[in-house]
């Protein structure tokens, strides 16, 4: 979706702003949110490409305005009733209604387990679509406007660009983030030049690296 | 960052942070214990300075150094680190010719197992906006000037890959060993907005 998350290539947001010594967390319910999000995820009633596009999927002003967990939280409320795990009363009042399907939080031995292991969306398996390219073609980014999600950046859309690396076969996010399947294939690492993207003003001494997906991209004329 | 003054008024989104948290707790759905271990994972024992010790090794070492360019989750996991959003990793090498960069303008993708949670300014709409349109400006902006002739590859994690910069070693420090080596590599270094530390800049921070 053409989102307000899709920031690359924006103008006017002013100074980047380090922080010294930045702690972890700022606050006590950010750390609460971020372990919320965890712990909750881990039920695999979403998918990362779900959540990611649940929390993109907002009015600008609104994702700009809030704080990386606030955004976090707002969709885990959002993901938690769309998925189930709670129904819309018991956020509402804040009360536990009782039901028999709710799934047993895991223990903190089993989450350090997971969380070492890791949860990878490679997908290298037989359910794999052949790769299209190979590194050395020139590519063009296909032009595409849709509402879903897409991890194809607006400022590629429509350039040309020449595969560097394929790093293998990963989930779909398009798809995945709709329930409308896995549909693994190949993504690669493009490389554009500074000037392509960015006109005569860009960096002629800029390579810009995008991981994309097989479904992103077109042979070059 | 504002609110987390003593006598601040509360953060309008904490209570309901509290009611999810008790209404999960009190379905069963999450296990508090297994909350506190979250928070104190991330806290406190995964951060940069895991990520420091893959580069001092790197920079002791000539065959690791070798094994990380290559297969970077492999050589990663050799030193114990590995898993949540650091399943697939992309070592890239600063050299005098080409400086690295490292960005997720979509959201916040960034290597956990080797440099923990990101920072907010990487989080920020005025990073994640111009680190690919004028990295050299935004490299200016962290203090770090480099030479109009060196080349910038800029990396957007928009995918699941995950990119951990290798900065060049710093002058001036032969024969040291890698744990020595280790303090001088920051989180910036390894996001690429600033050069690793020299000894006399060590010696200088408090």
């Amino acid at each position: 979706m053409n989102g307000g998350h899709d920031l690359g290539g924006m103008h006017g947001l002013g100074p980047i702003a380090p922080e010294a010594e930045e702690p972890v967390f700022h606050e006590a319910w950010e750390r609460r949110a971020f372990a919320l999000t965890l712990a909750a995820g881990f039920h695999g009633r979403w998918t990362l490409d779900r959540a990611r596009h649940v929390r993109e999927n907002r009015h600008p002003v609104d994702y700009l305005s809030s704080s990386y967990y606030e955004i976090w939280f707002k969709a885990l409320e959002a993901l938690a009733v769309e998925s189930g795990l709670v129904t819309p009363a018991e956020l509402e009042t804040g009360r536990a209604a009782p039901g028999p399907d709710a799934p047993r939080g895991h223990d903190p031995a089993t989450v350090a387990a997971m969380l070492k292991r890791g949860f990878t969306a490679r997908a290298d398996g037989p359910e794999a679509a052949p790769p299209r390219f190979r590194a050395g073609d020139a590519v063009l980014v296909r032009e595409t406007a849709t509402p879903g999600h897409t991890r194809a950046p607006r400022y590629c859309r429509g350039k040309r660009g020449v595969v560097l690396v394929d790093h293998g076969a990963f989930v779909f996010p398009d798809t995945n983030a709709h329930g409308l399947g896995r549909k693994p294939q190949h993504v690669y690492s493009v490389g554009f030049d500074g000037t392509t993207l960015w006109g005569a003003g860009g960096d002629p001494r800029l390579s810009v690296r995008i991981d994309l997906w097989d479904d992103y991209l077109d042979p070059a004329p | 960052m504002a609110g987390s003054h003593h006598g601040a008024p509360p953060h309008p989104l904490a209570a309901r942070v509290q009611a999810l948290e008790k209404l999960l707790v009190e379905k069963g759905v999450v296990d508090p214990a297994t909350l506190d271990m979250l928070i104190d994972t991330y806290e406190t024992k995964v951060g940069p300075r895991n990520g420091a010790k893959v580069v001092a090794r790197a920079w002791t070492d000539p065959a690791y150094r070798a094994r990380l360019l290559e297969d970077a989750t492999a050589a990663i996991a050799e030193l114990g680190y590995s898993g949540r959003q650091g399943e697939d990793m992309v070592v890239v090498e600063n050299t005098p010719e080409v400086h690295n960069l490292v960005v997720c303008t979509l959201c916040s993708c960034y290597p956990w197992p080797v440099l923990g949670l990101p920072p907010v300014w990487y989080k920020s709409a005025p990073y994640r906006s111009r680190a690919v349109m004028d990295p050299r400006g935004v490299l200016a902006e962290f203090g770090l000037d480099l030479a109009p002739e060196v080349e910038i590859r800029l990396w957007d994690s928009t995918a699941e890959l995950r990119y951990l910069v290798l900065p060049e070693r710093p002058a001036g420090t032969e024969g040291m060993a890698a744990e020595d080596l280790e303090a001088l590599v920051t989180r910036d270094s390894m996001i690429g907005v600033a050069r690793a530390l020299s000894p006399a800049d060590r010696q200088a921070s408090p």
